[in-house]
């Protein structure tokens, strides 16, 4: 069964979590992104999460073989929410499981920036002021996809 | 060739869709960019959008073929 990258309901985390346990694993290094009430000195009220799903998905397969074969894990597992979220809420979830905390930790924020670089995900941003824009963040642009 | 194209983000709500079909399309993505810039004025150069053919990112030079769904990405912002 192919688990999806993408949710469009709240992220179980506790779920996640649990799935990533394993007798060899002596470390697991979580990562949560969570919706914050500003950006660049203004006051956010709430977000959009919008994806070209295929290649997000596609991407998200390839990143993982990645981290995999370049970093001693047992486990991986994340999720990026898409739709309407609230402050607070887990926009995205990344979970590693390694027999040792360096390989986890060094995977967890590969696989973040990865994300946050390479996956065609884009936010759409409420502000307290009533205006609504697209955030098109320009130190993505110059990067390649893998 | 007929080729399907997808907006996303600013360029959806420039363009006031998400996609649109595009007859008599160019052979390469990159004209296929300047061709479909021309028309919404995106306001995105080249150098900061991506391109993907099915579910796969490639290079500005990608030659298309009839059916293709070939979609524009600009700066992203996930996470």
């Amino acid at each position: 069964m192919t688990v999806e990258f993408l949710s469009p309901v709240r992220i179980d985390t506790v779920a996640l979590r649990r799935s990533l346990e394993r007798r060899e694993a002596g470390a697991v290094v979580v990562f949560e992104g969570m919706v914050r009430n500003h950006h660049a000195g203004r006051s956010v009220l709430r977000l959009e999460y919008s994806a070209h799903s295929m290649v997000a998905e596609a991407i998200w397969r390839d990143l993982q073989a990645y981290a995999r074969a370049e970093f001693q894990v047992s486990a991986i597992r994340a999720r990026h929410r898409v739709g309407e979220l609230g402050i607070g809420d887990c926009a995205v979830w990344i979970g590693v499981a390694a027999a040792h905390r360096a390989p986890a930790f060094a995977a967890c924020q590969w696989l973040i920036d990865a994300i946050k670089r390479e996956l065609p995900i884009w936010k759409r941003e409420h502000y307290a002021d009533g205006t609504v824009e697209w955030r098109h963040d320009a130190s993505a642009a110059l990067n390649v996809a893998i | 060739m007929r080729v399907t194209v997808l907006y996303f983000a600013r360029m959806a709500e420039i363009a006031g869709c998400a996609n649109e079909i595009v007859e008599k399309a160019p052979a390469s993505a990159s004209a296929l960019f300047d061709r479909v810039s021309d028309r919404h004025g995106f306001g995105f150069g080249r150098e900061s959008v991506r391109v993907a053919v099915g579910d796969r990112m490639v290079g500005w030079d990608t030659v298309l073929r009839d059916g293709d769904e070939v979609a524009f990405i600009p700066p992203v912002s996930g996470g």
